[in-house]
């Protein structure tokens, strides 16, 4: 079937009409176990991109890996054309490549508001010497302030603006660091992770959200276990089992892929467990 | 016993010399630990990096006070990147082990007999402040004042600098912690992962706390330096440290009135367990005590407070009791 999104097959590494992101025989060992083994992969510009697999499928190292957050063992990829290998995340963060983490990051202790001024990025005042000098950043700060003020409306937490980030509940950090992420007006935005822990009423008011993100034109990566929510909202797929890359495409098709059905249920999923001889071995009691 | 007395000397300590030394260090302390969650176990060495840099600069260098200071100053930053380009990439705790360490080799290193030319050695320095002295604007003689505050000339002008120093600290705090570069130092110490996330270069932003709060630690070891007109390895030691602890955690950690009162606080405090339990040892109800054994079990009374003020009141006099009922 023909695709928009990649050119030619859809198949595990198939180039892509627009990549923002190209990764190349990315990686990571720890110890004997090797977590990450991806050959090529391209992110798709400008659509929501889900990266699906079972637990322990490298998908978060993955994630780690590309921002920064991890050094792989081999490997080099560029976003925009940049080559990235290497560079702390601070710096893979400024040129537009933003992350959320699986284990919600909000700032405790700092209000919401505070927590969302943070996001931006070119603060005059974050710098040592002009911060003391209040008209030095005061324009830019009421800037930033009004940029947060409006996303934090849009994400319906505008009530909790000046609240401890602490006293959210679970779901409620999960749109606060979603939108701490845009403060910065990403170009590609990584979300490892975004439903877990979250209620499904909120489930559904981040699914909008992130449909949002693609309409306002920003390149959209996350990592998921549901595979319902995953059919929802994304146009490309990649399916990742033991640190490979198995399998790629349009959610439909994925979900029919037999790779896939194994990776997720084993291969052996539809033999008779009541067939196969368990042996216990007993420990010897002293 | 004379109450009166006794309360006149409590209230004086409060701003002698010595709790000056021992706010400044403790302000240093509330950016390093307060504000960017950096555990800092060597402000003594800071302090005494501070000190021995002024004294050195003066007598082996000849250069003018104010020079002196500012290359004490320069020292402690060139100490505070010493302990932090290795250690700050590290988790929070590896620092705390590293300035707990670093402050003894500091230490041991001040009495060794090989630089004892420069440093003094075990002895120390002293005969360094004629200048600082000759600065002194007030003239008259004998004690002048107010109530419990009547000191010497010398007394006032060593009292006058070391607060003066006290007030430009904390401004300097304040301008700092109310701006977005305060604000990227409190998100440090809540999580550095997503500090790091958000594209701020965290290191950086901690071997900048960690010059700043240094160099406050220096500037209280200058003051208490000037204040002994001697300056030795023996000043340092890390019980220093944790005074300066007790002074930022009796006033709340994450403030900047806090170390400022904590230190007042803890002064009267020890003034007055002082007086009184003397006195009590001197009408005879006190018979299992000597007089000298007073000084040391007053200590173990502030150490019970202590105790008691972080099991019951862990944000200090000052601190925000709201930031301290979250886990999250």
């Amino acid at each position: 079937m023909a695709n928009e999104i990649a050119i030619g097959q859809a198949e595990p590494g198939c180039k892509k009409v627009d990549p923002i992101l190209i990764a190349d025989n990315v990686t990571r060992q720890f110890g004997g176990l090797t977590a990450v083994n991806v050959d090529h992969l391209e992110i798709p510009r400008g659509q929501i991109t889900a990266l699906i697999g079972p637990n322990g499928a490298g998908k978060t190292t993955l994630f780690n890996l590309l921002t920064g957050f991890d050094k792989p063992n081999t490997g080099s990829w560029t976003f925009q054309g940049k080559n990235l290998a290497g560079m702390p995340s601070y710096k893979v963060a400024r040129l537009g490549m933003i992350r959320t983490f699986q284990l919600t990051k909000a700032l405790s202790l700092l209000t919401v508001i505070e927590n969302m001024r943070l996001g931006a990025q070119d603060n005059p005042g974050e710098r040592f010497l002009v911060s003391l000098f209040k008209p030095l950043w005061r324009v830019q700060e009421a800037k930033i302030t009004a940029n947060a003020e409006s996303l934090l409306e849009r994400f319906k937490l505008d009530a909790k603006r000046d609240d401890y980030a602490a006293s959210l509940s679970g779901g409620q950090r999960k749109l606060l660091e979603m939108a701490r992420a845009l403060m910065s007006q990403p170009k590609l935005v990584m979300l490892d992770e975004p439903m877990a822990g979250v209620n499904p009423a909120l489930t559904q008011s981040l699914l909008e959200h992130i449909k949002d993100l693609k309409t306002n034109g920003t390149t959209v990566l996350f990592v998921e276990h549901d595979m319902h929510m995953v059919r929802h909202i994304s146009d490309w797929v990649i399916v990742m089992a033991e640190g490979k890359v198995v399998a790629e495409g349009p959610p439909a098709e994925v979900m029919k892929n037999p790779a896939v059905i194994d990776a997720y249920l084993g291969a052996h999923h539809d033999t008779d467990l009541g067939t196969m001889q368990i042996k216990v071995v007993k420990e010897d009691k002293k | 016993m004379d109450w009166l007395n006794i309360l006149n000397l409590a209230v004086s300590e409060m701003i002698n010399p010595i709790s000056a030394s021992f706010i400044l260090c403790a302000l240093g302390l509330s950016v390093h630990f307060g504000y960017t969650g950096l555990l800092n176990f060597g402000q003594a060495a800071f302090a005494g990096v501070g000190a021995y840099a002024m004294v050195i600069g003066i007598l082996t260098f000849h250069l003018p006070i104010l020079l002196a200071l500012l290359f004490a100053l320069a020292c402690s930053a060139v100490f505070a990147l010493i302990l932090g380009i290795p250690t700050l990439r590290l988790r929070a705790d590896y620092l705390a082990i590293v300035t707990i360490a670093s402050a003894e080799v500091f230490r041991y290193f001040m009495t060794t007999i090989g630089f004892s030319s420069v440093t003094g050695g075990a002895s120390g320095l002293s005969q360094f402040g004629d200048e600082f002295w000759a600065l002194n604007p007030f003239t008259f003689s004998g004690k002048v004042g107010f109530g419990p505050f009547e000191y010497s000339a010398r007394d006032w002008f060593i009292r006058i600098v070391a607060w003066l120093l006290i007030a430009v600290s904390a401004v300097f705090i304040w301008l700092l912690m109310r701006s977005p570069w305060g604000r990227v130092l409190k998100s440090i110490r809540e999580d550095e992962d997503a500090v790091r996330s958000l594209g701020k270069n965290v290191f950086a932003y901690k071997l900048q706390s960690l010059i700043i709060g240094g160099g406050l630690g220096s500037l209280g070891g200058m003051v208490l330096v000037m204040n002994f007109s001697t300056v030795a390895p023996q000043n340092w030691v890390t019980t220093f440290t944790f005074q300066i602890w007790t002074v930022l955690l009796l006033g709340g950690a994450a403030t900047i009135l806090g170390p400022i009162v904590g230190g007042m606080v803890l002064f009267l405090l020890l003034s007055l367990t002082q007086s009184i339990m003397s006195g009590l040892v001197h009408l005879g109800w006190l018979p299992f005590l000597s007089d000298p054994q007073v000084g040391q079990i007053r200590f173990l009374l502030i150490g019970l407070a202590l105790m008691l003020l972080v099991i019951f009141r862990p944000q200090g006099i000052f601190g925000n009791k709201k930031e301290l009922q979250f886990n999250g």
